[in-house]
């Protein structure tokens, strides 16, 4: 039987009550009572559904969704950490009981102390875990620092010892949530390493992220949770497309402007339209109010994380424009070929006098665009690169 | 019998952790360590020596009345420990209750397990003054064993509800407070039960229902000294055992089918 299911979500649904004035002390209770209608007026908040999902032995299942949009409560009612308000989860096969790295860990206790207790959590018997805390330690890199307590680890020299852990858990299904969003690169890969090796051994693994390009990495399958209801399921190419779509509307391209401008405002940059496609193409216009010798109009873009990837000014492409004449309009595009990764990208936009520094109109976040792209690298831009193979 | 075993081997195996752990932690950071488990309780019978024998001299009739008096406050304070220990255990522990699936009554089993190591280390000290004080060791000695079991189940019935409930109600702190203030003294402690008996017999004989005063006047009569009164010398007849230990049987039942209740949905309220 190669098609088995492993977990079985059957119409589920979870709402936690949200009384209007939290009663949590007995004389909240009287003073509710007395105010009669009070008590009643208990809020249902739907944190999922009415949710159904079949995932299959040895698959590697994705969960995507924003902050908040309840696919932690999910995992969680799948880990059976929280009981469903309705329908069931059917689990076949031992599944991990922890949604998040280093459970239990306790900073007062060395890092050979919360070995043994965090092994415990997972199942683990003193005498188990003496035979494989040399493979722990080694696998963590922390040889020098097991007796140390562990509120003197860095961040990631705790991750390290939780994933190494981890990695030891004996079960059938795994429940990870974003794990990927901590640790560097180095350990970025070992996480690799280890999903691919999950994968090998035809572990069934639910995985929940919000990061499409990790989803699109090992995923076989992923479905789309928004607004608390299962929006979409289908292949991780799919879903990311999906993902990105649902969030980010085609022709709202203004919507994430800011106000965040400055300038003597001799010109106004205005009416943005931003296109995307094979290139990505910035409309504006200028109003312009005073005459202005020689200026200087750039633009730059810049990544989800802050990173300035491309820009330009008419100096450096050789364009001098002699005047910007008062009362008149003034349109231009810029068309930036599209190397972009998948993401969303930001745009600033300026016009300096001649200097270069004395600003008329400096515009940061003055528009936004979203790139999709089907293969995405882990790299600062995607261009389109060829390969061509010569035969003797 | 092996299912047996593999359903609760990882709730034994959790257990067994987190007990060292509260262990660990307990005296961390203090130079003596582990000693002061046996130093309180040895600091303890100092202070009770002097003020109830050499200034206040209330257990006068009471032969070993220091001892006595130990037997009775170290009990007491097993009860305490439990109890008011137990009160935040669930609630402290949220952050782990929200991130992994574990039986929750390991929590309130780990706190029970703990303390009663504690009273076995104070149970070293009581001996070494028995000793010093010459009461004698008797075969009747071990029949406190199933009276310290009595006491445990008590102590734990207490803890179930009362950490359960604080989930919920965060005054069950308080009014539990009160309350052991309250038992404290309605429970023969500090002074002997002939203090009530002597003069109101009728309300002595329903203080001495209260489980942990029959545990602590039996264990007196077992260990210290057969002129301890127990629930017999009141009422003259052995049947009324099955009222205190009934009254624990029953609430430990009501206490735990709560807790386990409640334990589904511990980690969306604490």
């Amino acid at each position: 039987m190669e098609e088995e299911v492993a977990i079985k979500v059957d119409n589920v649904s979870k709402s936690f009550i949200l009384p209007h004035e939290k009663v949590d002390s007995v004389k909240g209770i009287f003073t509710s009572m007395l105010k009669a209608k009070k008590w009643k007026t208990k809020e249902n908040q739907h944190a999922i559904k009415n949710i159904s999902f079949e995932i299959k032995k040895g698959e590697f299942f994705g969960i995507v969704g924003r902050n908040g949009s309840g696919k932690s409560t999910l995992l969680k009612i799948i880990a059976g950490i929280y009981q469903p308000t309705k329908g069931k989860v059917k689990v076949s096969g031992k599944l991990v009981p922890f949604i998040e790295l280093g459970v239990g860990f306790n900073p007062e206790l060395t890092g050979r102390e919360n070995v043994y207790l965090n092994g415990a959590m997972l199942g683990f018997s003193h005498k188990e875990i003496e035979s494989m805390y040399n493979d722990i330690v080694e696998f963590a890199e922390l040889e020098k620092f097991m007796d140390q307590k562990l509120k003197n680890y860095s961040s990631g020299m705790q991750v390290r010892l939780a994933f190494s852990m981890a990695t030891r858990a004996k079960a059938d299904i795994l429940l990870i949530d974003e794990v990927l969003a901590v640790g560097d690169a180095d350990f970025q890969r070992k996480c690799f390493n280890y999903f691919k090796e999950l994968k090998k051994n035809k572990k069934t693994v639910v995985f929940v992220s919000h990061d499409m390009d990790a989803i699109r990495e090992y995923c076989d399958k992923a479905i789309l949770i928004d607004d608390s209801m299962l929006k979409f399921k289908g292949t991780p190419e799919e879903i990311s497309e999906r993902y990105i779509i649902l969030f980010n509307p085609k022709e709202s391209t203004n919507k994430s402007q800011s106000n965040e401008r400055w300038g003597s405002g001799e010109a106004k940059i205005k009416n943005i339209k931003i296109d995307t496609g094979k290139n990505i193409k910035v409309f504006i216009e200028i109003s312009v109010k005073k005459n202005i010798d020689n200026p200087i109009v750039g633009i730059q873009v810049i990544d989800g994380a802050g990173v300035h990837i491309c820009g330009t000014n008419n100096i450096i492409l050789k364009q001098k424009i002699h005047e910007f004449n008062k009362n008149k309009t003034i349109k231009l595009e810029w068309s930036i070929p599209n190397i972009f990764n998948t993401g969303r990208y930001s745009i600033d936009l300026a016009i300096t006098h001649q200097d270069g520094i004395s600003q008329i109109d400096w515009w940061h976040d003055a528009g936004s665009f979203e790139v999709v792209n089907k293969a995405s690298t882990p790299h600062l831009v995607a261009p389109e690169i060829l390969i061509n193979f010569f035969e003797d | 019998m092996k299912r047996l075993k593999q359903k609760y081997r990882y709730s034994y195996v959790l257990l067994k952790q987190l007990v060292k752990t509260d262990f660990k932690l307990r005296y961390q950071g203090s130079v003596l360590g582990y000693v002061w488990s046996l130093l309180r309780p040895f600091l303890l019978f100092i202070t009770l020596y002097f003020v109830f024998t050499v200034f206040l001299r209330v257990g006068k009739g009471v032969p070993h009345y220091p001892v006595y008096l130990l037997v009775g406050i170290v009990i007491w304070n097993y009860f305490v420990e439990v109890t008011a220990g137990s009160v935040a255990a669930i609630v402290s522990k949220g952050d782990l209750i929200r991130k992994i699936n574990f039986p929750k009554y390991i929590i309130i089993f780990a706190g029970s397990a703990s303390a009663l190591i504690n009273l076995l280390l104070n149970a070293i000290v009581i001996a070494v003054f028995m000793y010093f004080n010459h009461i004698g060791l008797h075969l009747n000695d071990l029949l406190i064993i199933p009276l310290i079991f009595e006491l445990f189940i008590m102590s734990m019935a207490l803890a179930f509800l009362l950490s359960s409930l604080y989930v919920k109600f965060r005054d069950v702190g308080y009014i539990w407070e009160v309350v052991l203030q309250a038992a404290f003294y309605a429970t023969p402690i500090l002074y002997p039960v002939s203090v009530i008996s002597s003069t109101h017999l009728r309300i002595a004989k329903v203080l001495m229902l209260n489980p942990m005063a029959q545990i602590i006047q039996d264990i007196r009569y077992f260990l210290v000294t057969p002129s301890a009164i127990t629930l017999y010398n009141l009422f003259d007849n052995y049947y009324v055992w099955f009222i205190p230990i009934g009254l624990v049987i029953i609430f430990f039942v009501i206490s735990a089918l709560y807790f386990r209740k409640r334990s589904r949905y511990f980690a969306e309220e604490a």
